[in-house]
Order: C-alpha cells, then structure tokens, then sequence
C-alpha cells in the first residue's frame, strides 16, 4: 500500500512534472522567478493549496457530481459532471480565501510571507489542471492526497530551480531582444527537455 | 468612440501589445496544444471566443459588481462560457475534444481572459470591450498557429494532416525532425519568436539589470608576452 502511494508521489514529482511535463501554471512560473525567495513563497503557497483543493475536489467529484453518485438522495440517474468546472474553479477559489482569512487571523508570520502569493494561485493554472488530471485518472480519495501533494512539490521544485537559473543569469550578456523573457522562454525549454529524460520510466 | 480607435482596439494586441510575448499571459496552452495545426485552430477559436463573449458580458454588468467579489463573480461568468464551449466541442467534434483533453476547461484559468476582464472590461463599453477580447484572442492565435504551423510543417512534414513535404519514411526526401513534435520544443519557438518581434519592435526590450563594465583604456597589445 504504501509502495502505490510513494510510487504515485514520484511519477506526480518527477515524471508528469506539472510545470515542465504538461506546462502548467507557466504564466506564474515565468513571472515570479526572478528572485528565489519570491519563487519559495510562491512554491510553498501552492503546495498548500493544491494539497487541500484536490481531495476536496475529489470529494466533491466523486459524491455529488460522478453519473449515479447522488444514489442515496434517491437520484440514481443524475449525471451533474458538465457543472464540473465551474465547482472545480468554485471550491479552489473560496479555499484559497478561507485559507487567506484563516492564514491572517491565526498565523500572521505565514501569512505576510505568503499573503501577496495567495490570490494569485486562483487563477494558476497549476491547481485547476491538477483538480482536471486528479478526475481524468479516477484517483480514490487517498491517493488524490498523494497526488495533489506530489503535484504542488513538482512545481515548486521546478520554479525554485528556474529562479535560482534566472538569479545567476542577470550577471551574463545576453543579446537585446532576447533579455528578459525571451531567454527565460529557451532555459525552461531546455529544463523541459531535461525532465523528458524522466519519460519512460515507469514504477 | 470612433471607427478608429475599435481599429486601435483590435490590431494593438496583435504585435504591439500581444498576450504571449509582451504580457507572459496565457502561455500554457500555448505550449501543449500546438504539435498539430487542426488541433491548434479549434483551441484558437476557443479561447477567442471564450475572451470576447466573457468582455462582453462581464463589461455590461460591470456597473453592479461590487469589487470586493468581482473575481468570483468573473471566474462565474467565464467558467460557464467555458462549460458552453466545452460540452459544443464534445457534441460535435469529440476527437479533437479528446485530444485536447483538460486544456479545453483550463481556458477557465488562462490569465489572458482574467486579465483582459480586469484591465478593461471592468472600465469600458461593451462594444468595445468585444472588440478587445477579440483583438487579444487573434494576437493569441496568430502566435499559436505561427508555432503550430512550424511544429508540425518540420516536425511531420505536413500541415492540417496533408503531405506537404514528403517524408524519407513514405520514400520522399525530407527526413522529419521529431525533435520540434516534442513538447519543450515550443519553448524554443516562442522564445526565439519573442528575440524576433524585439528585434523589430526595439521599444520592447527589457532593460539589462548589470552591465559589463568597458576597459577604461584599450590593452597595449605590442606589450603583452607571449607565452611560447
């Protein structure tokens, strides 16, 4: 039991890579990678996040939403997956905000390091597409655990490491047009390229 | 509101102020959904009309949202637009559907449509705003198909599935490169896309953080030891 979990959490960390296999949350993961203390926050924040918005999604797909699940209400034909969605994005949202509320009345330390990161995380695509994936696979309740702790790790991982890439490369002389974004765009093609070498490899 | 500025409007987003390679918005789908052109049109026309209906609507009831749930009350607006794209492309071309798989439902969260809901829709008229997604979707699309076009041209050696250059494998002349079918490959596109458009549109070069210091004097070559 525990070898299906640890081998869900690597393939999640490593081989499906959220950020640099399927290429999610990339508008974040490009903006807030300049400074590697940012990009940790940042990192942290959507482990959190994805940590408790995937069970809750799988919860929420897997009671109310799944063809036959509203059984015991005594609707044995429902099938409500087109509202999917916008439950989905619905429950990421408000977790994000009772997360924010939660963070500023009781931790006040975590909440100033990770404040400014939170509402940004609503609209990453990283947590949406993890919720998506967690469904397509048809994950049980616990192994969505796993899979939304090995989701939100993968991330952060991989933008920690394009910070610390970015931190070094302020000192180099890159030509004109290509400072800045454009090459921030050729090194995560390159990590990207990298973390194929993972693709195969099967637990 | 003249004629001129809905022309302003709606090319601005297409060089000058793209999504993708000025405002590093909606990048994501940009990268996973390009290895094949026909896939890459339908996603194309997804999202632009996902961005201009989502203007249109969040714009005229811009004046009633209270701002202190205005993102949910987007995030409403866009999710259902998305749903009503979604469940349209499964009834009637389920194929492409399956391959784009949750790229479709990811529209939900593509900054381009929260940003472009946000920085104008909120302010302008309807009309206008339309105008807006509009523009901003084809200054999307015109990047994504650039791209795709490239993939799949040298990657497969077709385009839209039609034999465009013949393959070495079918016993033409062209051996395909499998490299650019590859996902990161996209990275590169866009990346050297972006040196490209800046090479042109030089106002858009980011500033350099550290520069190398010059030689204050040229070294006196005529004086330097050679080694032998």
């Amino acid at each position: 039991m525990f070898e299906h979990y640890l081998s869900i959490f690597i393939t999640t960390v490593f081989i499906e890579n959220i950020a640099l296999s399927v290429f999610l949350g990339m508008c974040t993961f490009i903006a807030i990678s300049k400074k590697i203390d940012a990009a940790f926050g940042l990192g942290v924040a959507v482990i959190v996040v994805c940590l408790i918005t995937v069970p809750l999604n799988n919860l929420i797909y897997n009671s109310i939403l799944k063809e036959g699940a509203l059984a015991w209400a005594g609707l044995p034909k429902a099938n409500l997956e087109f509202v999917g969605l916008i439950s989905y994005i619905g429950v990421i949202a408000a977790a994000v905000q009772i997360l924010e509320m939660f963070l500023d009345r009781f931790v006040p330390a975590l909440y100033n390091a990770l404040g400014v990161f939170l509402p940004l995380i609503t609209v990453n695509c990283a947590i949406l597409g993890a919720s998506l994936f967690m469904i397509e696979k048809d994950l049980k309740f616990g192994e969505s655990v796993v899979y939304g702790l090995g989701a939100g790790v993968g991330w952060a991982m991989a933008i920690v490491v394009l910070a610390g890439i970015r931190e070094k490369l302020k000192y180099s002389d890159i030509p004109d047009g290509l400072q800045g974004l454009g090459v921030t765009f050729l090194i995560v093609g390159l990590m990207s390229f990298g973390f194929m070498s993972f693709g195969g490899i099967s637990l | 509101m003249t004629v001129k500025q809905y022309k302003e409007v709606l090319a601005k987003p297409l060089l000058e102020e793209n999504p993708i390679t000025l405002q590093i918005l909606g990048i994501c789908s940009a990268l996973a959904v390009t290895s094949n052109l026909s896939v890459t049109l339908v996603m194309c026309v997804a999202l632009t009309s996902v961005v201009s209906f989502s203007n249109l609507f969040i714009s005229i009831i811009r004046n009633y949202i209270p701002s202190s749930v205005r993102i949910i009350v987007q995030m409403t607006i866009i999710a259902s637009l998305v749903i009503v794209v979604d469940e349209l492309l499964k009834a009637y071309d389920y194929e492409t559907s399956k391959k784009l798989s949750v790229f479709v439902g990811l529209i939900i969260t593509n900054c381009i449509v929260m940003g472009r809901a946000e920085a104008f829709a909120m302010k302008e008229k309807p009309f206008i705003s339309f105008l807006d997604g509009l523009g901003n979707g084809l200054g999307y699309s015109v990047i994504l198909i650039a791209v795709a076009v490239v993939r799949e041209l040298f990657g497969a050696g077709t385009l839209m599935g039609y034999e465009i250059l013949p393959l070495v494998s079918n016993g033409g002349w062209y051996p395909a490169n499998n490299l650019l079918l590859l996902p990161p490959s996209s990275f590169i596109l866009i990346g050297l896309m972006i040196w490209g458009i800046r090479a042109y549109k030089t106002d858009q070069i980011e500033p350099n953080e550290y520069k190398l210091s010059e030689h204050a004097t040229a070294p006196d070559m005529s004086k330097r030891e050679l080694n032998v």
